[in-house]
């Protein structure tokens, strides 16, 4: 709709840089106004998180109109019409490199650090770091900040294929932790207190324990005793949050990485957080050192970070801090609404709290949606499909039984409707007879070789089939939902192979291997590692 | 002054419509809902700043929409009217004595008072002894009835807004399964004739064909629509539109309409060229 009552455009106004001006000189001043929020067990300055350092800068730069002799080459779009058609003007024209007024993300000293010592407040953290990488950065960088190579690791099977590739290009050595299955969902929980104390007691030379909480499917550890034992062992409790972010602001969320005294965390920003995808952020307990961090993260790091997606995660942060509660609760009950409707449908469970035990499912994250699609005879991956393909429905995941639909602050009832009713349907018109077939999708590992070791030996492709028994030089993945089946230096054994196979011919993507079709297997050449 | 209503129907085509004076503006949990005075169309509201009906010309979808399936279907007793909270197509059917009950399921409670308050005309369809109104949105009111109508009308004009789940093969597959074994579902269709809306058309024909044993479309000449031109679905489980009309038994009843006739119904089925191609390279 419009009205033809025409106002001036903005940025002819001077009215406009008036206004701008005296609103920017009132958020210093007001900076100085201490106000403590009391949220869960984090206090933060609820005035200052009202700040958005890089996106106040973007704009003040976007307004003096600076003529460009540096990169991007695009200039402000202009060397580069179809990108300016794509992403609009106001996006390309703060694609920017770093530049005074802007700071730099290797070394911030202005705007940049400003904007991580905010978010570092509204987290409860030591210090933060923005990342660019995505939450594959974040990860790497705790690893890599803790472990050389020799040092152990204590990690659950089901890390991120991030941790595994930190593992390759550290040469740290993996202990694994197998995390205990649900036989019914077929889905890999928390960490258990028992499991984790014995990992310690036989590997106390461990430099650190990594958990992953919560999980893709919303299984949560016990985060605080977990990383009070690994404190009691010496050793740091890292935190992989890459499904996290809104556990920081509750409410009623389980336990976040730094409210438990975590050493580290891995937030995924632009998961529940709402900013750019790639962006994300790591966090830092007290106890660390974060100028040798900084070194790591630099390691890797571009040296042309992007401002789309740092200034994404600096208004996300403020969203999150001045808006979070709010959002998450509403979250959480568009998450309950959906499970009681599918849940009426009858055949599908769409699993909750109920599921705790105090122990592999110590807490239950109720913002995520996953769904045991078994009942009605089709795996999650057939469901993905025909929700995809026949509903226009995109959802997170689908595995042998589960899908997981990602609800999130950009979520509306009516759409959730949508999938419900789309459940419903998919019940009515393509359910088959319940088989019962395989029931795990966890096979604990035999470490033969480090990552590293693995890695780099020297390898011979052989026939699927023909690899049992020998040490695996590459990874094989299911995706979704991306857990390895084997990581390289691992032994290939009969049960690993069937599974592939099968996990091959329920549809989904087995990527890893050289060999796109997974006919051919690289392994170790005996004697090369 | 000079004040203008503008829609724009695609980036390069505006409607606009001059204003007497702006009646209501509201912002409700679904839609921002608007009311005008004009001098040419008369009051008409407006969703999201597109006209959703107007004085002058919603006669026309009213009637379409009701009397084609009516005169039709041999025997209708439950009607469910999805959307419809302005009450037009309730208030025509409240001309049929053989309809027992009138289901009215509109999610936006704001949009029903709007209508009350400023269209009393149409809003009195609300207030025949047989209608109740559920505010509930129409995909979850849907999800549990089985075998439970003779006639289903999808009353909600915009397949992109807030009521996108009323046109997706969710919808269509649960009002199948809401319908009695000779049910009729007639739904708006929107415009063929500019790319984007013929994308939206051709996607909507091919969920609701998919659907339904039966199905047809029809056409109407709706000014404010997009290029002036509109179509409506006939899914249906067992009636023909066309080879089951019984124009004799409908014009006894002498019901007083504007635009449809017994003759119009069965050419309002004679579609354009271009059209009837669009529909059947759907259909394959």
């Amino acid at each position: 709709m419009s009205y033809t009552m025409q106002t001036p455009p903005d940025r002819d106004c001077p009215a406009a840089y008036i206004i701008y001006f005296a609103c920017s000189q009132a958020v210093v001043c007001s900076a100085a106004c201490f106000f403590i929020f009391q949220q869960g067990e984090m206090n933060m300055d609820l005035n200052a998180q009202k700040r958005a350092p890089i996106y106040t800068a973007l704009e003040r730069f976007r307004r003096q109109r600076v003529v460009p002799f540096d990169v991007p080459g695009h200039k402000r779009g202009r060397g580069n019409p179809e990108l300016v058609e794509l992403l609009g003007e106001r996006c390309v024209g703060i694609d920017v490199n770093s530049m005074k007024p802007l700071d730099n993300l290797c070394h911030p000293i202005s705007v940049i650090k400003e904007a991580e010592e905010l978010a570092a407040d509204a987290f409860g953290a030591a210090h933060s770091f923005f990342m660019v990488g995505g939450t594959t950065s974040a990860v790497q960088a705790m690893i890599l900040s803790v472990c050389k190579a020799g040092d152990k690791i204590i990690l659950p099977r089901n890390v991120h294929k991030s941790a595994i590739n930190a593992l390759v290009l550290c040469g740290a050595v993996p202990v694994y932790i197998d995390p205990k299955v649900d036989r019914k969902l077929g889905i890999p929980l928390g960490m258990e207190i028992a499991d984790v104390r014995a990992a310690m007691d036989a590997n106390p030379d461990a430099a650190a324990l990594l958990i992953n909480n919560p999980t893709y499917y919303g299984i949560c550890s016990d985060l605080k005793s977990l990383v009070a034992l690994a404190h009691e062992h010496g050793m740091l409790a890292l935190v992989d949050e890459a499904h996290g972010t809104h556990l920081y602001f509750g409410p009623g969320l389980p336990c976040s990485g730094m409210a438990a005294g975590a050493d580290m965390a891995a937030v995924s920003m632009h998961k529940s957080g709402g900013s750019l995808t790639q962006s994300s952020l790591l966090l830092l307990g007290p106890a660390m050192n974060a100028r040798h961090v900084a070194q790591i993260i630099n390691l890797t790091q571009t040296t042309s970070a992007s401002y789309l997606l740092m200034a994404s995660l600096d208004i996300s942060r403020r969203n999150l801090a001045l808006r979070g509660a709010e959002s998450f609760s509403k979250v959480a009950g568009m998450s309950q609404y959906a499970r009681e409707e599918i849940n009426n449908i009858g055949g599908y469970y769409a699993y909750g709290a109920e599921l705790k035990n105090g122990g592999s499912i110590f807490d239950f994250d109720v913002t995520k949606l996953a769904v045991y699609t078994r009942g009605i005879g089709l795996t999650g991956i057939e469901v993905y499909d025909l929700l995809r393909d026949e509903y226009d429905i995109q959802i997170e995941f689908g595995d042998i039984s589960n899908m997981l639909a990602y609800i999130s602050i950009g979520d509306r009832i009516q759409d959730i409707e949508r999938l419900v009713g789309a459940l419903a349907d998919i019940k009515r018109l393509y359910s088959r007879p319940v088989t019962s077939l395989f029931t795990s999708e966890y096979i604990s590992p035999t470490v033969a070789a480090t990552p590293q070791r693995a890695f780099y030996a020297e390898k011979e492709a052989l026939p699927i089939r023909s690899t049992e028994g020998r040490v695996c030089g590459e990874f094989v993945m299911c995706y979704p939902p991306g857990i390895p089946i084997l990581a390289p230096g691992e032994v290939v054994t009969r049960e690993i192979i069937e599974y592939i196979l099968f996990a091959q011919e329920k549809g989904c993507s087995m990527q890893g291997p050289e060999s796109p079709d997974i006919s051919t297997l690289n392994v170790l050449k005996e004697g090369t590692y | 002054m000079d004040f203008w209503f503008s829609e724009m129907h695609t980036e390069n085509v505006k409607m606009s419509i001059r204003v007497e004076k702006q009646l209501f503006s509201a912002q409700s949990d679904f839609q921002r809902i608007d009311v005008f005075d004009s001098p040419e169309f008369g009051r008409f509201l407006t969703s999201n700043g597109s006209v959703i009906f107007s004085e002058k010309d919603e006669f026309t979808y009213d009637e379409m929409i009701v009397h084609v399936p009516m005169a039709v279907h041999p025997c209708v007793r439950r009607v469910l009217v999805i959307g419809g909270g302005d009450g037009g197509v309730a208030r025509e059917l409240s001309h049929y004595e053989e309809i027992e009950s009138i289901d009215v399921v509109e999610p936006d409670r704001l949009f029903v008072d709007v209508c009350r308050s400023y269209f009393p005309d149409n809003a009195c369809g609300l207030d025949d002894p047989r209608v109740t109104v559920c505010y509930e949105d129409g995909l979850r009111f849907l999800r549990s009835k089985k075998d439970a109508y003779d006639l289903i009308i999808n009353d909600c004009t915009d397949p992109l807004g807030h009521a996108a789940g009323l046109f997706t093969k969710e919808f269509y597959g649960s009002c199948f399964q809401a319908l009695h074994d000779d049910g009729i579902m007639v739904y708006q269709h929107g415009s063929p004739f500019y790319d984007e809306d013929e994308a939206t058309c051709r996607t909507m024909h091919r969920k609701a064909f998919r659907s339904f044993p039966v199905n047809r479309v029809y056409q109407a000449h709706i000014p404010t629509c997009p290029a002036g031109y509109w179509l409506f679905g006939f899914a249906s489980k067992k009636y023909h539109p066309i080879r089951d009309l019984n124009a004799k038994r409908w014009n006894e009843r002498g019901i007083k309409t504007w635009y449809y006739t017994t003759n119009l119904h069965t050419g309002a089925f004679m579609l354009p060229r271009y059209v009837e191609d669009l529909l059947i390279e759907e259909e394959c």
